[in-house]
């Protein structure tokens, strides 16, 4: 097993792009969010944004979602300049974003209800991917009935439903006890191993990142600048508990956790 | 959920940037109450000239009855007359209120016997037993005072009522470590914690009282306001009518608003937590 | 009922009051206080009278409309003021003006406006109901997690679908708060309006009663309306409670 390989910038050679941030800039007010963010994604891979409270990761997600505008740059998902939310990109939410008077099912199957999907046959996919994310059993049970772990489950099984190309997920275990969040990681890795999708992924945590990730984008504060990008070279095809004892999964968070000290107040 | 993250899901709630960029000129918040005002006026004016109606004046002929009825005198000594009821009355509420709702807050058997009454009474319409009120005390000041306390006094007992029954238990539990007798526990610890809550139910006791003045005089017999009111719709001045109404509406709004500073700038409800 | 968290039912010192009520009216120190018991035998004669159901069809018929038209108007009003920074900033000083303004005094506008009838009335019940039915609406829109909104976003919602399937829904506890509000502030509307009218429904019964000195029957009449407007808070508090499983879980 070779070292992580860490290099500057986006200088990282990237074979097949499928989105593409190109000199975003985005304040909110006299405040500066994010300040001249190039970078790369590349197709099915699950790459990390990293860093403090306050380094825009969230913000910049949002921006390669649709959900908030740049104030100067693109983003290209395949090639096309967004320009709001798409059918080929699906968000996950830090705290669920679920509706609470709906049930399980129908939370699921709701991006395919906004498309038009007739019933039936958003019920029959829904109910597939309630079984994917482990909820079989729980189609018709509402929100606040489940734990948190349970809610997020329903999140990404609403997300991976509607069939995206790339999943957007925001911290979306923050909200998670430690023992689910695990858990889910674990799934997380699975998952992308049999979906042929691409993840880009936002948290603040440096184990979940070098754990996950097959590539960590570090983004500095105040402005929010893309300040390292980290290949960890982590085997994960065996037995996910493996890598937690991994010397390079230790080591790559070490290394990170050097470089991020500085930051923190 | 931390700030960052609300603040920029309030630039999401203004929607499109168009629109945000008409909330961003008009940023001020003064100048847009000032806009807001002078699109009433705007508003009031237009529909008095188009007309919407003969018994409808412009907002300048109100504006100029507002001023005529002011320096003839005949407002100034109608609220003279009007204020007496209102005054006394919402002191006796806040005094018998502020009693009754402690009682009913401290005392099981207090707040079993009164507050159902009170709820009653608040829910209910007792605007109905106005007309009561006068075949006991009469069409004088008396009757009026009633007639104001009937509206004000169920919501300041409830309020009074909630807040101190829902004081902070663990205040208590400390007053009571320390040694605080129940006396103690009452003047140091419930009442002070209550006091936003009392004082904000004293407002919306003021609130009611001036819609009860408004009631006797109107159903009772005409002095004061209520009096010019009568006064001008029967002579068709629109206009005065008109303009004695938008004064005790302003009257009684100015008086809420001061109230309300006063809440804030003497519990700093903020600094509660609450 | 375990409204105070008491295993004693809250309501039942009523039946305290009725009894009292009975023997201060049986003793006469009170003149305008008959006994609850005549009282009672009045209201259940009461209602058999034509006047009284013709006056109870002409107060429900004002009372419905003036409802209606307040939920219809209030409730896209509070939505536009919740969604749109600048009709609240424009808008909002004067719906707090009015919600707690002494409105009564406007009811002498509504007669000469809309003449010494049933219009006045609907026009009363309308103008208390109103207001506060906006700012609940209002308050209910801008408690909504922005998340919720970004998520019908991102899944494409179109306008109606963000305000049909998540916003209105989202907002709906505190709307049905709000109406029930606006119900309790429409039914005193109904009532001040027609006392005021003194010649429609109610309030011309009221006028009778008192004038010819009927304490009996005004007194059955006070408690009919009573008992109306605590019948229509409690089933407006009901509905509220089937919606509440999912509004406690709105965190």
């Amino acid at each position: 097993m070779r070292p992580a390989t860490r290099e500057k910038l986006h200088s990282l050679p990237v074979d097949d792009t499928i989105v593409a941030v190109r000199g975003v800039d985005k304040s909110y007010g006299s405040t500066e969010a994010l300040r001249g963010i190039e970078l790369d994604f590349p197709r099915g891979r699950l790459t990390s944004l990293l860093g403090p409270s306050g380094c825009g990761k969230t913000t910049l997600l949002k921006i390669v979602a649709g959900l908030l505008d740049a104030d100067k740059g693109t983003v290209m998902v395949d090639g096309k300049a967004v320009s709001g939310p798409g059918p080929e990109r699906a968000f996950v939410f830090q705290d669920f974003a679920l509706l609470p008077w709906a049930t399980v099912l129908r939370n699921v199957a709701f991006g395919l209800e906004l498309r038009g999907v007739p019933r039936g046959e958003r019920d029959e996919t829904a109910r597939r991917y309630v079984a994917e994310v482990g909820l079989s059993g729980f189609e018709q049970k509402y929100p606040h009935e489940l734990s948190g772990g349970m809610r997020q489950r329903v999140g990404l099984a609403r997300a991976l439903c509607v069939d995206a190309d790339v999943l957007l997920l925001d911290e979306p275990f923050s909200a998670v006890d430690e023992q689910n969040r695990r858990k889910f990681q674990e799934d997380l890795i699975r998952l992308r191993n049999t979906q042929n999708k691409t993840f880009i992924f936002v948290t603040h945590s440096i184990e979940e990142a070098v754990y996950i990730s097959d590539r960590i984008v570090l983004l500095s504060p105040r402005p929010g600048r893309v300040s390292q990008i980290i290949e960890p070279a982590i085997d994960r095809s065996g037995d996910p508990e493996r890598i937690r004892r991994d010397r390079h999964y230790l080591d790559t968070v070490e290394e990170i956790w050097q470089g991020l000290k500085q930051y923190v107040d | 959920m931390n700030s960052v993250r609300s603040s920029e899901g309030e630039a999401l709630l203004i929607g499109g940037a168009s629109q945000g960029q008409a909330a961003g000129l008009l940023a001020s918040p003064a100048l847009l109450r000032l806009l807001s005002i002078v699109l009433f006026a705007a508003i009031w004016e237009v529909a008095g000239r188009v007309p919407v109606s003969f018994a409808f004046p412009t907002f300048s002929d109100t504006a100029v009855a507002f001023f005529g009825l002011v320096a003839d005198g005949s407002l100034p000594k109608a609220y003279v007359s009007t204020l007496q009821p209102l005054v006394l009355g919402v002191v006796l509420s806040a005094l018998l209120g502020v009693g009754i709702g402690t009682l009913c807050g401290l005392s099981r058997a207090g707040e079993w016997l009164l507050v159902p009454v009170f709820i009653v009474l608040q829910a209910a319409p007792v605007a109905a037993f106005i007309p009561l009120v006068t075949f006991v005390y009469g069409i004088g000041l008396t009757a009026k005072t009633l007639a104001v306390m009937i509206l004000a006094l169920p919501v300041i007992v409830l309020n009074t009522y909630k807040a101190v029954r829902n004081v902070n238990g663990s205040l208590l539990l400390m007053c009571r470590s320390f040694l605080g007798t129940r006396r103690q526990e009452i003047t140091r610890i419930v009442l002070p914690d209550a006091s936003p809550v009392i004082f904000a139910g004293l407002r919306l006791g003021v609130a009611a009282g001036f819609v009860g003045v408004v009631l006797a005089e109107l159903l009772i017999t005409p002095t004061g306001i209520g009096d010019l009111i009568t006064f001008h719709r029967s002579r068709a001045d629109y206009a005065e009518m008109y303009a004695t109404i938008a004064s005790i509406i302003a009257l009684s709004t100015l008086t809420l608003v001061a109230l309300q500073w006063l809440e804030t700038r003497v519990f700093r409800p903020e600094k509660r937590g609450r | 009922m375990t409204l105070f968290g008491r295993r004693v039912p809250a309501m039942a010192s009523l039946i305290f009051w009725g009894v009292l009520w009975e023997i201060v009216g049986r003793t006469g120190i009170i003149f305008i206080l008959p006994p609850l018991s005549d009282v009672l035998v009045a209201a259940v004669d009461l209602v058999r009278q034509p006047s009284w159901q013709d006056a109870t069809v002409t107060t429900l018929r004002a009372f419905l409309i003036g409802m209606a038209l307040a939920i219809g108007f209030g409730i896209p009003l509070g939505i536009l003021m919740g969604r749109v920074r600048i009709a609240d900033e424009l808008l909002g000083m004067w719906v707090n003006i009015f919600s707690s303004a002494p409105l009564s005094a406007l009811v002498p506008v509504l007669m000469i406006l809309f003449g010494f009838g049933e219009r006045t009335i609907v026009a009363a019940v309308f103008l208390f109901a109103i207001w506060i039915i906006v700012l609940d609406t209002r308050a209910g829109v801008r408690h909504i997690a922005p998340s919720l909104i970004e998520m019908a976003r991102s899944y494409g919602a179109s306008r109606p679908a963000l305000y049909g399937k998540v916003i209105l829904l989202a907002a709906l506890p505190e709307i049905l708060a709000g109406i029930r509000l606006g119900l309790i502030r429409g039914v005193k509307g109904v009532v001040i309006g027609q006392l005021l009218v003194s010649i429609v429904g109610y309030g011309a019964l009221f006028e009778t009663f008192s004038r010819n000195f009927r304490m009996s029957q005004f007194w059955a009449l006070t408690i009919i309306l009573f008992g109306f407007a605590l019948l229509v808070a409690a089933l407006i508090e009901r509905a509220e409670a089937r919606i509440d499983y999912y509004a406690g879980a709105r965190e």
